[in-house]
């Protein structure tokens, strides 16, 4: 159980989940390594969920080959792999006191009482809820639940954790409070975390590695910085954080060829119109169109002399809402840097 | 200004509604009164109002009755093991239902409904024609036959409310947790379930234990109460005793269903209408 | 970690695996107890009844006779047995009529003005009778109108006999006392009958939002308005839904004409001695298919009006 392992955790092996004529997932090919917190980020209907549901046994492959630390498990049920799920809507039983819940898979195994009940209020205090385990879970917040069911998920020491979404139901304060605590968990308890989400803001903070998903295959995978900095197609380059799409003469205009590319709007400075430009930059002029005020940063959009636009967000390091206001219908030269030009591949 | 405060949103009903409404309770539930007095009455060849006399003569007489406690030990027999099948076969169809979706889904509850949804007397003279046909004897069998299955679509309407409330996961997070199929039923599906399958089964039997259409064409020389029932009301011979019966069966039918009601104040969910 | 997928399988494991990687088989072997019952007890059932509702009985042997035939139907078209099918379809439209007429303004009490205190208890007091015994309910009946019992000393008190003997000498519907005569038959059903119609009309009723009314109020409509254009057209579907169960009943009930009424026969009563007595299972089969011919008519109607959404 060592992170030196060369298996990896997970493998997914030319996997196809076809549901009839829907291919809800088309040939995905993954390695998850050991200790990894790794996430699956695409918006619904990409595969991303179905592919979790395939590790954990819920589902099964149509074809290819799911392995677990080397084994393949492709027809196990769940009941026979090494591997623990937090779902969605917790799914905690409502029958059962959080003891109960979190002790069940002690329970399925036949164990001792006191080392269930020992067990259990081990994890309650892991997930920071000591003696609420005479509660029902109907008598639980959001919050708890979620600890409830990530306790629940936890006792039986898989050596991989998944996750469907296990934020989604709860508000934004508490979700990013939730995110930093399971990372910190994961670290803790240094599992592979398998990690559901539409959510890209979450996906950059939480992933050592993240998959994009769309429909039903990996547009690509990476750590974080690479997904962000270096996107390999236009949807992944869309998905993930707001991204600039370049194309046609308008892109030949500013590159001088006719590739598609992305750009960040952080990365675009705005300069006088007559501004000279340093070698190894990229630029272009165009006009102040629309300005948005957002607090942290103001949002401009550009419309370009050759047609399209762009959006530029600057930090208001000095400025105040009244400066950048008067900033509408003003002649602006675009400038960045060659390297933040990203030139794709992949459709859309 | 009124001292409590009211809640702004209730409204007083017009009175014709009001009163509408207040005739038509009392004519639902003063009969059921009736039932009450009538037992103690010492009149034994009529129904004279107002009663010429009471007495708990005949509660004694009616407790003496060989007849009476045979065809009462008959419907609770029937009604059990009817229940009981009742039960097995409507959760089953019930789970199936949920589970999956498959073609036929519609017709499999239609069919189950149709027992009750057609008249009574087609159920029984199908069951009537069936067993002359086929050249079976009546017998207890051939009354439980007909009883359960016309109580299939009670037990298989709270179980699909009851399944139609619980998320699929929770089953899977127990096969997760390790447990096979068999112990996720055990310990996850029937435990959940249970109040459902309570409340069901409670109907169910209350349903079989009254039932007198079905069983007329199906009990041969067999006579469950309310086959001795209804041949008191159409050759009256034990005008007091029956007025005594008639006061133990609504007591005695009370009981479940006041069960099953209780029951579906806590879940909100079970079927109650017919 | 535990290796379960290693360690030897017991049987019950085994079947569970093998289940769990088979839902079609799984699905298979839940439906199938409840299908073959189905199948074979009813459907089987219902299946013979037709068959034999072809057959006839020979009139000289008084034997089934087990060949093709017609003329159990034919006999249905014989004016003695078109008077009990047009006796007993009246009946079922009186008293489905009537009680949509009663049953509505307690199901709008219920849905509309009850305090949610008061709710559960008029739930209560309906639900209770209706699950309460069908026979001692209408036995309760043959207690209140005996010609020495309740009613008859109600209108005996108020000096209204002349009344009562006046309406009881009416053809087709008197008799010689409301507990034995059309009447009488009439008000049984329509006590026994009542609560599948509040309960179905109630539910409509509760689904209507409170802010539609509001919003009638709103654009001007007045009360008698807003019942008529919003509350009655969303409540009919309740209205349909509770008329299936009255019609259907009565339709298909023996008891209450038998213990309530005179000679003329209803259809339910008719089939019970073609069975019984006279041995005639082909006739007693064919007049069988009336009612169901009738309730899928109806029901069909039912669904063109939209009724089942409200079940």
């Amino acid at each position: 159980m060592s992170n030196q392992n060369p298996t990896p955790a997970i493998r997914f092996e030319n996997v196809h989940r076809h549901f009839g004529e829907v291919k809800a997932v088309d040939g995905v090919n993954l390695d998850v390594l050991d200790g990894e917190f790794f996430t699956f980020l695409g918006p619904s209907g990409s595969g991303k969920t179905t592919c979790l549901r395939m590790v954990a046994g819920f589902d099964r492959p149509t074809s290819g080959r799911i392995f677990l630390h080397g084994d393949d498990v492709s027809e196990l049920p769940p009941y026979e792999r090494d591997v623990n799920t937090v779902f969605q809507d917790y799914a905690l039983f409502p029958h059962m006191t959080v003891l109960d819940n979190v002790a069940y898979g002690l329970t399925v195994r036949k164990a001792a009482r006191e080392q269930r009940t020992r067990r259990a209020e081990e994890m309650l205090d892991l997930v920071r809820l000591p003696g609420l385990g005479k509660r029902k879970p109907s008598q639980l917040s959001g919050g708890q639940r979620q600890r409830v069911a990530l306790a629940r998920a936890l006792i039986l020491r898989p050596r991989v954790l998944l996750l469907d979404e296990p934020l989604g139901a709860l508000d934004l304060k508490l979700r990013q409070e939730m995110q930093v605590e399971l990372k910190a968990l994961q670290e803790q308890v240094g599992i592979t975390f398998i990690y559901v989400t539409h959510d890209q803001e979450e996906a950059l903070t939480m992933s050592d590695r993240l998959a994009v998903f769309s429909h039903g295959r990996i547009e690509q995978v990476g750590s974080p910085a690479e997904i962000y900095e270096s996107p390999a197609t236009e949807f992944v380059a869309g998905f993930v954080g707001i991204s600039n799409l370049v194309r046609g003469d308008v892109a030949r205009g500013i590159l001088g060829t006719d590739t598609t590319f992305s750009v960040r709007p952080e990365k675009i400075h705005i300069l006088e119109p007559d501004a000279a430009v340093q070698g190894g930059m990229d630029s272009v002029r165009g006009r102040i169109e629309e300005v948005i005020y957002l607090g942290m940063y103001t949002r401009f959009e550009v419309a370009l002399e050759g047609g399209g636009k762009l959006t530029v967000a600057q930090q208001n390091l000095e400025t105040s809402s009244m400066d950048v206001h008067t900033a509408r219908g003003r002649e602006v030269r675009l400038v960045w840097e060659k390297s933040h030009s990203r030139k794709l591949g992949g459709q859309a | 200004m009124p001292s409590k405060p009211r809640d702004p949103q209730a409204e007083r009903a017009p009175w014709p509604i009001s009163l509408g409404a207040l005739l038509a309770v009392l004519f639902i539930n003063f009969p059921i009164f009736i039932i009450f007095l009538y037992a103690f009455t010492t009149d034994e060849q009529t129904f004279t109002f107002p009663l010429p006399g009471m007495t708990l003569k005949w509660f004694g007489v009616a407790w003496g009755r060989e007849d009476l406690w045979a065809a009462l030990g008959l419907s609770v027999r029937v009604a059990g093991i009817a229940t009981l099948v009742a039960l097995l076969l409507g959760t089953l169809a019930a789970a199936a239902v949920s589970r999956t979706k498959f073609f036929g889904r519609e017709a499999i509850s239609f069919m189950l409904l149709l027992p009750i949804a057609l008249p009574g007397i087609v159920t029984g003279i199908a069951l009537r024609s069936a067993f002359g046909l086929f050249d079976i004897p009546f017998s207890f069998w051939t009354i439980v036959i007909g009883h359960a299955t016309f109580c299939v679509v009670i037990v298989y309407n709270n179980v699909v409310a009851r399944f139609r409330r619980t998320s699929w996961s929770i089953v899977e997070a127990s096969m997760d947790l390790g447990a096979n199929g068999w112990e996720t039923f055990k310990r996850i599906i029937l435990p959940h379930i249970a109040t459902a399958l309570l409340a069901g089964g409670m109907l169910a039997f209350a349903l079989s234990f009254d039932e007198v259409i079905v069983t007329t064409f199906t009990a041969g020389q067999e006579s469950t109460l309310p086959i001795w029932i209804f041949s008191q009301l159409t050759r009256p011979r034990d005008r007091p005793v029956t007025n005594v019966v008639a006061l133990f069966v609504v007591l005695i039918m009370a009981i479940p269903i006041l069960l099953a009601y209780r029951i579906s104040q806590r879940d909100g969910e079970t079927q109650l209408s017919r | 970690m535990t290796a379960t997928s290693a360690a030897p399988r017991t049987l019950i494991q085994r079947v569970s695996n093998y289940l769990y990687v088979r839902p079609r088989v799984s699905l298979l072997m839940l439906l199938a107890l409840p299908l073959l019952w189905f199948l074979i007890v009813y459907i089987g059932s219902l299946a013979t009844l037709m068959v034999q509702s072809f057959f006839h009985l020979d009139g000289f042997t008084g034997q089934v006779v087990r060949q093709f035939s017609l003329s159990s139907y034919a006999q249905l078209f014989t004016p003695a047995n078109v008077d009990i099918v047009q006796r007993t379809a009246g009946m079922a439209g009186v008293v489905t009529l009537s009680a949509a007429l009663i049953a509505f303004p307690l199901a709008y009490f219920m849905a509309r003005y009850a305090s949610p205190r008061m709710r559960p208890l008029l739930y209560l007091s309906i639900t209770l009778p209706l699950w309460s015994s069908y026979l001692v309910k209408v036995y309760s009946w043959k207690l209140i109108l005996a010609k020495e019992g309740m009613v008859s000393w109600v209108i005996n008190t108020l000096r209204l006999d002349a009344a009562l003997d006046w309406l009881l000498g009416l053809p087709e519907i008197g008799g010689p006392s409301l507990s034995i005569s059309p009447i009488g038959i009439y008000l049984v059903f329509l006590y026994v009958w009542l609560p599948y119609m509040i309960l179905p009309i109630a539910t409509a009723l509760e689904r209507v939002p409170k802010s539609l009314i509001e919003a009638s109020g709103d654009l001007g409509g007045r009360p008698g308005v807003t019942f008529r254009r919003i509350i009655l057209p969303l409540a009919f579907p309740g209205v349909v839904a509770g008329s299936i169960f009255t019609f259907s009943l009565t339709l298909g009930d023996f008891i209450v004409p038998s213990v309530m009424g005179n000679s003329s026969y209803f259809i339910g009563q008719a089939v019970l001695s073609h069975q019984g007595t006279s041995g005639n299972i082909p006739l007693a089969a064919a007049m069988t298919t009336i009612p169901m011919l009738i309730m899928g008519i109806y029901l069909y109607a039912s669904r063109r009006a939209g009724a089942f959404d409200a079940l």
